[in-house]
């Protein structure tokens, strides 16, 4: 296959034109001997049929979780989506634009991430949204970076109850700039050690971030943390999942200073991890220090309202080294995805996801209770994700229930030593029927049996 | 103007998407519930198809038009590659899955890597970087743990003055200091001045080849002799990495860390903005610090590697944007050995043809011959009182994307052309045929350039006054206009 | 102020010797050349600062300058009514849209910068 439309007369005519009688010579300013000798080594050029069948062979050496029944999250969910997201990303108005950098032709563009900009500054209750960062860790790295500079100080205080990919990702970026990360424990409840914090309070602190939920799907005490990280003079980030705001306090209104959090759930697939959507909402007087594009309504000179890219001097291709970020290309796309899922299930559609994915995990929380042998040591105060303990160890059952077609969850006992090597991680959406659960039920009851 | 789809609909119906609930409602008992409602739509699924597709027809894009702009590389993105990345064994994968369900997924990642090494001539790639900025950024960490772990504290990375503005935005996050490098008369880095900068304090050079202004550098084995021997490492911004498949491996010729953008080099769309993918490659001494997890390749089987000591550990939760690699992978596929280097032949006699085409009617700061892509200058006009904004936004009238303009800094009034090689001669004619018509209304009646554009859906937009006072939002209860 | 009694530095800022104060702004040169100025930072009075200290930062839609002490002493106003609104310093960069005033510690500083005449010359080479 070949995507050139050049034909060999072409080629010569504009050789031609350009004064040379060969390509070759075009390749002038490159020593003979640095030059490739031969073919690059990756086999001959494929027919779309070839590929079609390659791409086909490879797909179907997986065995997808979207396929099975998966109560996998940490991250990452298993959603329903709209037939509308697809269509309209695969709409090439957007997916083979480019960056909004000429306004006049990119409103589409431009006014889509607005909207999606407003949607996430009314699903946080913060003044305003950027356009996107690469995806939660990365959007809490950057706030991360974001308050050491508004705070001039570096020390970032985050709980333990934090993914550990997500913690990894803030130790890269942490080393630049001087940032000392520091780790609040967590309780026996599994949220955020409030005396641990107080202590720790006592030293300067740039920010103290809060995952809301936590990452055992643990509601904290969000405003009473924005109470203690205020009155230390520190800043109130928050880690937050978007479907749970539609049901729980959102963080603008205990007065959150930077709020960022992972889109994936907000209609697109999980994709092996990636693409995803970071989102960054913060308070108005904290926009000139945020990363990322913002997209602002304007006036043309006709006076036409439309949408133009603003604050700009904050950005790397202005400020250079001086930047708030290094970042250019983010997730533009995905941030469409969101806003279409957001727009097509609506206000009621949305609170109704939220609604199930809390209500079948209380239905599979009740069903585990009642079950003997199994553990639930942190309680019911969660969102939609919570931690059980089965005897026989978490990799075993997993194993176990995977012969089923079940994907039972995470074991924690890597990353979290201290749960033991029983715990797992169970996430519930609103794609999980009564039969589903019922089945992971039973197979914690030990009555899965062979498949 | 389209109105918002907040004035579309907030009262309005929706359709019903997700099934009803099965299981018992229970009682949720939170502490703190949300009070009052979100504030979003409520639409029938007719207006909303409406709405977005009323967006889309205010986008200028690919399939519509060439986009000529410079470091970009927006060449045609191939729909079979859209086709097959929407194949449900790839986009239904959950990342915690066991290695034996993912064993798809693996290999095409591990034979990804392998052909970003042979194209590029590194030892090991990793995936994980989701733009080229963040790709620079993983190699600032790679050089920035190479020299901590060789007892160094070397502190500068040498910048060359026509670099993109994320090359010294990403070396300050790592806490070295960025040094820019001034290009001499010819457009390229002077081995004189880099061997009075380069010495014990530099850790490294971080140079983009072709560079921005579209010039090999010819140097090059100088430039890396001088700063190797300063015991520093050369970093490759790969941006225009459409120059040189099949012409140069970078890797063969010494440079030590570089990365490669799938969304240009590997036709994988933009998406308005993103995603991208920034995968960076090292040479054999630095990969054992190439982030975790690491694919494995045993017995032909596939495993991921997390437990490697030197990592420098991670930069993405999981395997970067994987849904990216799968497009990048059946380009690469398409193209084989052969198919790649048309490319870069393509691209490379379409910029020269251009620039030839182009040179009569605008200032050519570097003439002479290019790689994939040529800086003009409006400078020429500004005696008819036209800047360079004022032709890019009349090719907007004339049914054109403009090009990069005002980049690279060190070119007055600078127009960025890269026409990539999928676009054919009759499109190229085209565009230089519209640029000599718009040079010479410069002359004649510039009154037209400042009026540009006024066949676009809006025309020019108070920019300033959007800066003073930002809308980021749709004024509601809950969101305040930014007065920042 | 008089043009003409001011003095003025490389970096386009114009300073006018009020009986030891300092009143700084930006020359309209610069202000043309920057195009419209949207924000502008200047640090609290009450500081003290030292001469070519960075002391401040002026943006434009697509460019930052930065704005530099051309003298010593302590800043003892700042013009908040140009924080508010930034096109005052475009439309009258001389009088409504100064920035600073530092009472100098050592007024013989303003020996080392351009006079009224000097300046003149030095932008009549920036055109060149």
């Amino acid at each position: 296959m070949s995507y050139v439309q050049n034909t060999d007369s072409d080629r010569l005519e504009m050789l031609k034109e350009t004064g040379v009688s060969s390509f070759e010579e075009l390749l002038e300013p490159i020593d003979v001997k640095l030059r490739v000798d031969g073919v690059l080594d990756i086999g001959p050029s494929m027919s779309e049929a070839e590929i079609v069948s390659r791409l086909g062979a490879l797909a179907s050496a997986n065995s997808p979780a979207s396929e099975m029944v998966s109560f996998l999250g940490g991250g990452i969910y298993d959603r329903f989506i709209p037939a509308t997201v697809r269509y309209v990303l695969s709409r090439s108005e957007f997916y083979t634009s480019y960056t909004p950098y000429q306004a006049e032709v990119s409103q589409g563009t431009l006014q889509a991430i607005y909207e999606y900009q407003t949607m996430i500054a009314r699903l946080t209750a913060m003044d305003a949204a950027n356009a996107s960062m690469y995806d939660a860790s990365t959007a809490l790295a950057e706030a991360m970076l974001m308050a050491a500079t508004i705070k001039r100080t570096g020390r970032i205080i985050v709980p333990a109850a934090l993914s550990r990919r997500v913690r990894a990702v803030l130790d890269s970026y942490a080393v630049g700039k001087d940032v000392v990360i520091d780790e609040v424990p967590f309780g026996d409840d599994g949220t955020i050690d409030r005396g641990r914090l107080a202590e720790m309070l006592s030293g300067k602190a740039a920010a103290v971030v809060l995952a809301q939920p936590n990452y055992f799907g643990l509601i904290e005490d969000a405003r009473a943390v924005s109470g203690m990280a205020h009155e230390a003079g520190a800043l109130l980030v928050i880690l937050a999942d978007p479907v749970s705001l539609a049901l729980i306090e959102p963080p603008g209104e205990y007065d959150a200073d930077i709020v960022v959090g992972e889109g994936q759930s907000l209609g697109i697939a999980q994709n092996f991890g990636g693409p995803l959507l970071g989102f960054l909402a913060a308070k108005t007087p904290y926009l000139r220090k945020c990363p990322g594009r913002l997209i602002s309504a304007a006036v043309d000179v006709d006076g036409n309202r439309g949408y133009t890219m603003t604050l700009q001097t904050r950005e790397q291709h202005i400020r250079r080294e001086k930047a708030t970020s290094n970042i250019c290309t983010n997730e533009g796309l995905v941030a469409l995805a969101a806003s279409v899922y957001l727009a097509t299930l609506g206000e009621d559609g949305f609170r109704e996801v939220a609604l199930q994915s809390a209500s079948k995990a209380r239905t599979l929380y009740r069903m585990l209770a009642e079950t003997g042998g199994i553990g639930l040591p942190f309680g019911d105060n969660f969102f939609q994700e919570f931690v059980m303990t089965v005897p026989g160890g978490a990799d075993a059952f997993v194993a176990k229930a995977r012969e089923r077609g079940v994907l039972a969850g995470i074991p924690l006992g890597k990353d979290f030593p201290s749960l033991g090597a029983d715990a797992i991680l169970v996430a519930v959406t609103e794609k999980r029927t009564r039969k589903d659960l019922e089945l992971l039920r039973d197979l914690a009851a030990g009555k899965g049996g062979a498949a | 103007m389209s109105t918002t789809i907040f004035e579309k609909g907030t009262a309005g119906k929706s359709g019903s998407f997700i099934s009803a609930n099965d299981c018992p409602v229970e009682d949720l008992g939170f502490a703190r519930p949300r009070g009052g409602e979100i504030g979003l739509p409520r639409i029938g699924e007719q207006d909303l198809i409406r709405h977005f597709v009323e967006l889309a027809s205010k986008n200028y894009h690919i399939d519509k038009g060439m986009y000529p702009l410079g470091s970009c590389t927006m060449k045609y993105n191939p729909v079979i590659n859209e086709e097959v990345a929407g194949l449900g064994g790839f986009t239904g994968l959950h990342p915690l899955q066991s290695e034996e369900d993912v064993q798809g997924a693996l290999e095409l990642m591990y034979e990804l890597e392998s052909d970003l090494c042979e194209i590029c001539g590194m030892s090991a790639f990793s995936l994980q970087p989701v733009a080229g900025a963040h790709g620079e950024l993983t190699g600032m960490m790679i050089a920035r743990d190479w020299f901590r772990r060789m007892g160094e504290n070397r502190k500068t990375v040498l910048v060359p003055d026509s670099a993109h503005g994320t090359n010294p935005a990403s070396v300050v996050i790592c806490g070295f200091t960025p040094k820019t490098i001034p290009s001499n008369e010819a457009g390229l880095i002077d081995p004189e001045v880099l061997e009075r900068e380069a010495g014990g304090d530099t850790a490294v050079l971080m140079l983009t080849l072709p560079n921005t202004l579209g010039l090999f550098e010819r140097d090059i084995e100088r430039i890396i002799r001088i700063v190797h021997d300063a015991g520093a490492l050369i970093y490759m911004d790969g941006a225009n990495m459409n120059a040189l498949l099949g012409i140069v491996r970078p890797g063969a010729i010494g440079v030590d860390i570089m990365h490669v953008n799938l969304h240009k080099t590997f036709s994988t769309p933009h998406g308005g903005g993103g995603p991208g993918s920034g995968p960076i490659g090292v040479r054999e001494h630095l990969a054992g610090l190439l982030p975790v997890p690491r694919i494995v390749k045993e017995n032909g089987r596939f495993s991921l590697k997390e437990d490697i000591g030197e990592s420098i550990g991670r930069v993405h939760p999981w395997f970067g944007n994987f849904n990216v690699f799968v497009k990048a992978y059946a380009y690469i596929k398409a193209l084989g050995g052969e198919g790649l280097r048309e490319a870069s032949e393509n691209a490379i006699i379409n910029a020269n043809y251009l620039m030839k085409k182009v040179e009569p009617h605008y200032d050519i700061k570097y003439p002479g011959r290019c790689m994939h892509e040529f800086v003009a200058s409006g400078r020429n006009l500004k005696k008819f009182g036209v800047k360079t904004v004022d032709v890019a936004k009349r090719l907007l009238d004339y049914g054109l994307h403009a090009p990069t303009v005002y980049f690279p800094l060190i070119v007055e009034e600078a127009l960025m052309i890269e026409p990539v090689e999928t676009e054919k001669k009759e499109t190229l004619d085209h565009f230089a045929d519209v640029m000599a018509a718009i040079a010479k209304e410069a002359e004649e009646d510039p009154e037209i350039l400042h009026e540009a554009p006024v066949t676009t859906p809006v025309r020019r937009l108070d920019e300033a006054s959007a800066a003073r006072s930002p809308e980021l939002c749709w004024p509601g209860e809950e969101c305040m206009p930014g007065e920042a | 102020m008089v043009p003409e009694e001011c003095t003025y530095t490389k970096e386009h800022e114009w300073v006018c010797n009020e009986g030891g104060v300092a009143v700084i702004g930006i020359s309209e040169y610069a202000a043309v050349e920057l195009g419209d100025i949207v924000y502008i930072e200047l640090p609290e009075s009450g500081s003290n600062v030292k001469q070519m200290d960075p002391i401040g930062t002026i943006e434009a839609v697509k460019t930052v300058a930065e704005l530099f002490s051309p003298v010593s002493g302590e800043i003892i106003e700042v013009n908040e009514a140009i924080i508010e609104h930034p096109e005052i310093v475009n439309r009258d960069p001389f009088e409504e849209g100064w920035f600073i005033k530092i009472r100098m510690s050592d007024p013989g500083e303003l020996d080392n910068l351009f006079s009224f005449e000097e300046y003149s010359e030095f932008l009549g080479e920036q055109e060149d």
